[in-house]
Formats: C-alpha cells, sequence, structure tokens
C-alpha cells in the first residue's frame, strides 16, 4: 500500500469523521441535557438535505441551498420540540423511542409524498466539482469543503459552549437541569433553542451531503445508528466527546473498510477473505464500542462534574 | 342542497349496482410490489406502467374488465407472503403481477404458485426460479437475475478490457450480479469488492479502485445506493477516466436525481426508452404525459405483463377461472414487447435482446438514455435447462 493511498484514506476518514460530528453533536446534547432519547435526529438531516437540494434546484445557488436547509431544519426542530419532544421529557426512555420512531416514519412518508419515491437531485456547486491531485490519486474538492465545513462547525460548538453565557447554562443544564431551572432560567426556552440548534447541525449535515449521496426517504437511519455509537462512545452529553469520537469512529471505520480485506488477503484465502472483509469491517466500531464501554461504560470523554 | 343530495345518494347507489353487475365478470389482478420506503420507487414504477396499461386497453383485457388490487410488500418477505395471502383468500385473485424484489420473490412464489394462482413477474428473476425451481404457475416478463450482467460482460469482453475491478452489495443479487458478469467477461478480473446492503458512502472503495488502475470498472448499485455511487466516482474525477460499466444503478429511477453527474456511464439493459418500435413510442409519450418522468425497465416489464395477460385473456375469451387454459393462453400469447423481440423459453422465461445503453446527452442538453444497439441477441438464461418443463 502506497502512502499516498493511506492518505487519501485518512481524508475519508476525517471527512465521515466530521460528517459524524455535526450530527452526532445535536444528538448528544438533546440526550444529556434534556435527558431525551431523539431518534428522529436523522430525520432532521434528512430533512435538511432535501431542503437545501429543493432550494438548490430551484435556484441553482448553493448559498441559497445552504440557507435554506439549514434554517429550515432548525425550524423543524423547533416546531418538533414545542410539539412533540417537550410532552414527553417527563415520560421514560420507551415512550421517547416510540414517539420519536414514528415520527420517522412520519417524516419518511411526508418526504416521498412531497418529494417522490425516487431519489432527489442534488449536484456539488460548480466552484468545488473538480478534483485536487494527491501524489497521483485525485480527491473531490468538495469533500475537502465538507472537512473544512466540519472543522468550522466544530470551533464554532467549542467557542458557543466554552466562552458564551448560554454555552456555560447548556453545560450547567447537562449536569443538573433542576439547578439551573431553579436559578430562574427559562429552561423551556434553553431547551428549545438546544434542539433547534441540534437540528440546524444536522441540517448543515444533511446539506454537505446532499451533493454526495442520494437524498431519498429513508437516508437519515443507516446515519443515524452510527452517530448513536459515536455519542455511546464519546459519553453522552459531551460535545468535546462527540468530536472525538466521531473522528475516531470515521476512521476506524474507513480503515476498516479499506484495509481489512486487504490484511485478510493475506491470512486466509482469496474468497473467504473477499466475504469475511466487509462484514468485519462494518462490525469494527461495534466492537470498538463494546470494548470502550468494557472499560469506560461513561465513554471516553464524559461530561465532568456529573 | 337537500335535493342535490338525495340525487347524489341515487347515483351512487346506482353506480354501486353498476359495479356489482361487473364485478361478476371483472378479472381480479393482483398487483403486489415494493411500494414504500427508499426503494419504492422501482414498485411505483412498475405499478404506474401496469395502470398505463390497463388505461390503453380502455380497463380491459381480453373483453373482460380488469380490476387491479395492489399490495405494498414494503420490501419484507414476510410481509409479502402476508399480502400475497390477502390477495389470494380474501381478494379471490386469479393472477398477480410485480414483484420487486427477489428475496420477496423467493418468499411469495410457493404460496402464490400452489395456490393456483398464476404468478406473472414484471421485475425480480432469483436464479433458483429459473432452473430447478421453475414452476408451470410462474411466467417472467423480465430476466433472470445473471442475465443481465452477462450483458455488460460479454460488452467488457467485446470493448478489450484487459482488467476489470467489480463492486456490487453483499447480498445475493449483487452475488449474482458477479457471477453473471464473470460468465462472459475473459479478462482478469483485479478485484471484487462486496460492500453492505445501503452503504451510503463509497470513498474508501473508490480510493482502493483507483489504486488498483483498473482498465474498467463494472458495477451493480440498485437504488439510492446507485446514485450514492455513481456521484462520488465522478466527484472523485473517475467519469469519463476509468469506463464505468453497469446494470441496474443508472436506470429511470434513479437517473433524475443525477441528471448530468451520469453522463458517461453505460448501462447493460433489456430496455431502453429509445428503442425504435411503434408500441415502445406510444409507450414512451403516454407514460411521460401521465407521469411526467422517463419509463424505466422496471415499467418496461411491468407495462409487458399487462399486454401479456391482455393476448392471454383474448385467447381465453377473458375468462380466467380456467387454469390449465389461462396457464396455455399466456405462454403461447403473442404480444409485442416495448422492448423489441420476446418470447419464451421452455422454464417461461423470456428470451430476449440485451443492450448497451448509455447516459449521454440529448437534443436539449438533458442527460437520457441512448440505446447503442444489440450486445447480446435473443439471449436465454444460463439455467433453463435445469427447469423440468419442455
Amino acid at each position: 500500500m502506497s502512502l499516498s493511498l493511506f492518505t487519501v484514506q485518512m481524508l475519508n476518514g476525517l471527512q465521515l469523521g466530521v460528517l459524524l460530528f455535526m450530527l452526532s453533536a445535536g444528538l448528544t446534547l438533546v440526550f444529556g441535557i434534556m435527558n431525551f432519547v431523539n431518534l428522529a435526529h436523522g430525520s432532521l438531516y434528512m430533512m435538511g438535505a432535501y431542503f437545501a437540494a429543493a432550494a438548490y434546484v430551484r435556484s441553482e445557488s448553493f448559498v441559497i441551498a445552504a440557507l435554506v436547509g439549514i434554517a429550515g431544519s432548525a425550524a423543524l426542530g423547533f416546531a418538533m420540540e414545542r410539539i412533540v419532544a417537550a410532552r414527553l421529557y417527563a415520560r421514560d426512555h420507551l415512550d421517547q423511542v416510540l414517539a420519536t420512531f414514528g415520527l420517522i416514519l412520519f417524516f419518511n412518508e411526508l418526504a416521498r409524498w412531497i418529494w417522490g419515491a425516487s431519489p432527489y437531485y442534488m449536484n456539488v456547486p460548480q466552484a468545488l466539482s473538480g478534483t485536487v491531485s494527491l501524489f497521483g490519486i485525485s480527491y473531490s474538492a468538495y469533500r475537502f469543503a465538507i472537512i473544512a465545513v466540519g472543522l468550522l462547525v466544530a470551533l464554532g460548538c467549542y467557542l458557543l459552549i466554552s466562552k458564551t453565557r448560554v454555552g456555560m447554562l447548556i453545560r450547567a443544564g447537562s449536569s443538573n437541569p433542576t439547578i439551573v431551572a431553579a436559578l430562574g432560567i427559562n429552561i423551556k426556552l434553553l431547551n428549545a433553542a438546544i434542539f433547534a440548534l441540534g437540528a440546524a447541525l444536522a441540517g448543515v449535515a444533511g446539506l454537505m451531503s446532499g451533493p454526495i449521496l442520494s437524498v431519498q426517504p429513508g437516508m437519515g437511519e443507516p446515519i443515524l445508528i452510527t452517530a448513536m455509537i459515536v455519542i455511546v462512545i464519546g459519553g453522552i452529553g459531551s460535545v468535546r466527546g462527540a468530536f472525538y469520537s466521531a473522528l475516531i469512529v470515521g476512521l476506524i471505520d474507513t480503515a476498516g473498510r479499506a484495509f481489512l480485506p486487504m490484511l485478510l488477503r493475506g491470512i486466509l484465502d482469496r474468497s473467504t477473505a473477499q466475504a469475511a472483509g466487509p462484514a468485519l469491517a462494518s462490525m469494527l466500531i461495534c466492537i470498538f464500542m463494546a470494548a470502550v464501554l468494557a472499560l469506560k461504560p461513561q465513554g471516553l470523554f464524559p461530561v465532568k462534574n456529573q | 342542497m337537500k335535493f342535490k343530495l338525495n340525487r347524489m345518494i341515487v347515483l351512487l347507489g346506482l353506480a354501486a349496482c353498476g359495479l356489482s353487475v361487473h364485478a361478476q365478470q371483472a378479472v381480479k389482478i393482483g398487483f403486489l410490489g415494493t411500494l414504500s420506503g427508499p426503494a419504492g420507487a422501482l414498485g411505483q414504477d412498475q405499478y404506474d406502467a401496469f395502470m398505463l396499461g390497463v388505461e390503453h386497453l380502455n380497463g380491459k383485457f381480453g373483453g373482460a374488465t380488469v380490476q387491479v388490487i395492489k399490495e405494498d410488500d414494503q420490501l419484507k418477505p414476510d410481509v409479502g407472503v402476508q399480502m400475497a395471502q390477502k390477495l389470494i383468500e380474501k381478494d379471490k385473485v386469479a393472477i398477480i403481477t410485480g414483484v420487486t424484489f427477489s428475496n420477496v420473490m423467493m418468499a411469495v412464489h410457493k404460496p402464490i404458485t400452489e395456490a393456483g394462482v398464476v404468478l406473472v413477474g414484471s421485475n425480480a428473476g432469483p436464479t433458483p426460479l429459473t432452473g430447478k425451481g421453475c414452476s408451470p404457475m410462474f411466467f417472467s416478463t423480465s430476466w433472470n437475475n445473471d442475465s443481465l450482467h452477462e450483458s455488460m460482460g460479454q460488452y467488457a469482453t467485446d470493448s478489450g478490457y484487459k482488467k476489470v475491478y467489480m463492486m456490487a452489495p453483499n447480498y445475493q443479487a449483487g452475488k449474482d450480479a458477479i457471477s453473471g458478469f464473470k460468465r462472459f467477461y475473459k479478462g482478469q478480473v483485479i478485484d471484487e469488492v462486496m460492500t453492505q446492503v445501503n452503504q451510503p458512502d463509497y470513498s474508501a472503495e473508490i480510493a482502493q479502485l483507483q489504486a488498483a488502475k483498473p482498465d474498467a470498472v463494472y458495477v451493480f448499485y440498485p437504488g439510492g445506493m446507485g446514485v450514492n455511487f455513481v456521484k462520488q466516482y465522478q466527484q472523485a474525477g473517475l467519469l469519463g477516466k476509468v469506463p464505468l460499466l453497469s446494470t441496474s444503478t443508472v436506470d429511470g429511477t434513479t437517473l433524475p436525481a443525477l441528471k448530468e453527474i451520469a453522463v458517461g456511464v453505460v448501462t447493460g439493459s433489456p430496455y431502453s426508452p429509445d428503442i425504435d418500435n411503434p408500441q415502445n413510442k406510444k409507450f414512451v409519450e403516454d407514460f411521460k404525459k401521465k407521469y411526467n418522468r422517463v419509463p424505466s425497465l422496471y415499467a418496461a416489464q411491468s407495462y409487458d405483463a399487462a399486454m401479456l395477460l391482455n393476448a392471454a385473456l383474448t385467447k381465453t375469451g377473458g375468462k380466467a377461472d380456467d387454469k390449465e387454459a389461462l396457464r396455455a393462453a399466456i405462454k403461447s400469447a403473442e404480444f409485442k414487447s416495448v422492448a423489441g423481440p420476446f418470447k419464451f423459453n421452455t422454464n417461461q422465461f423470456p428470451v430476449r435482446n440485451y443492450y448497451r445503453v448509455d447516459v449521454a446527452k440529448d437534443a436539449s442538453g438533458q442527460a437520457a438514455f441512448v440505446n447503442k444497439g444489440v450486445v447480446l441477441k435473443d439471449h436465454a438464461d444460463a439455467y433453463f435447462k435445469d427447469c423440468a418443463m419442455k
């Protein structure tokens, strides 16, 4: 294996990692602060992608698509919190899982009803449609953009959470929501704002994925499962944890898919390696999660002072 | 208002009487397909085209009024079996058509054919049903899974590609794709990569593929997987440099999501919207007018199923209650397929042409399918000899 291939695969892992971070940050905030299991987070990602794609098809401008995608999913997240989630905070997790699972079905059918069953069109913006040559292997310029946007979002989250008053409340809320409410903070508004922020982040992920993935009903589910694994590994409620573990999961998943079949071929015969490679690669992050949970049940970067 | 309401009730009553009179003569046909979920577009195409066929025949097959009852299998074999049982026992249909995916087909074909109901599959063609497991009650207007890929194997051989890199999802149809392609490909296969079903991102695999420097790449990624793969292949700068051959990857259901991104992809297909015959012209024109999209191969096969059933019921005088007579009529039915020459083999799968269909820009600058000629002419599948029927 050449160095260039290795570099490209690391970039692929990094790109998947930042995408997972944008999804899991919102998920972990809502779970950590409101103790609310939101399975419909993937639907917010899907709707973000649809909003952006629909705006892109009409305007042919990526900037407008970005604005519509992010604002649309934030608004949807806000509405979802007020209409559905707020009524469920006091109930147990099973009720929340059932209700938000219902929302998944609802949003998938809604998307099908509005935009049809076939995948929806969205291409990369003209300026980013080229490739960058890396020691003989071409790498999509758009994927570099995803990495850049992901890192910027991570930086933004860091500044918001560690340097602002809202961030202080978010951190306090994640440690002890009752005391925060007792201190006279409008916890309802804070909850809705956090939910909307999480939805906006999912919307950014949806917007950035739209041009590389197929925008279609159900696109949120496979990635939601990975995002769940990310927050479990990172430590529930911790955005910092979500960032590191998203990068780890992205790299492990990519490396597994790229290099595991190759390694297996060294010890097994070709056809067995061919069959076992992808199966093992897809299990890899789950095995990693199990190992983390066995050693550190709170996750790798749990919220402190809990 | 009151008067109007009364009149409405009378009218409704009359309509209901009319319906019940007709219902005695109507031939009931069950449509079973995947109509919801990510792959719902395929079943929807089948259903829409079948209904267009019914409409073209003024709602009558062989003079008998047709009543189509639609059920969604949700791409779940167990749901498919339930729905098939409902169609057979409750609705008492004589014929079931559709069935989008092979795994559902494998589950439903026995309950349907053993109940003495004729099954006309218009998409899924799993290998076991083509050979040893063939049934007198099962007809296909599509293909055996392998055949689709054989045409691209032949094309790769004809084009002189020495090293081909193959990718497919890790399930039965993906394995059929690889074996079908290899049956007709004479060069070297550098690697066969099986990915997870519904994997959204192929960046890792595409980087490996690029490093292997193949002459051509062959993929089978139906539905949204195909959109993902082709987008990412194009964005990696490979489309146009390394020929991308495929089957069921860029088709009528995915081209609208890809548009010019897919220009340059070569596909092997039993159907192309620009096949030049009068029945196809009418089909494509009316399908576009009615549903505002270009018909896919799934649509074409399902439209063919409607035309086949019409021809068969014409032979039986519009009667579907004598199973043997109906079966014989379907087997010998003559109809004009929108895809060109069509006849049943001994295993009741079609002997038909497979075309090379390119994605190219048409006169108006839109991405469209362009038929580049026949790759395999009057092609029979590789398994018909294992079928006990003669």
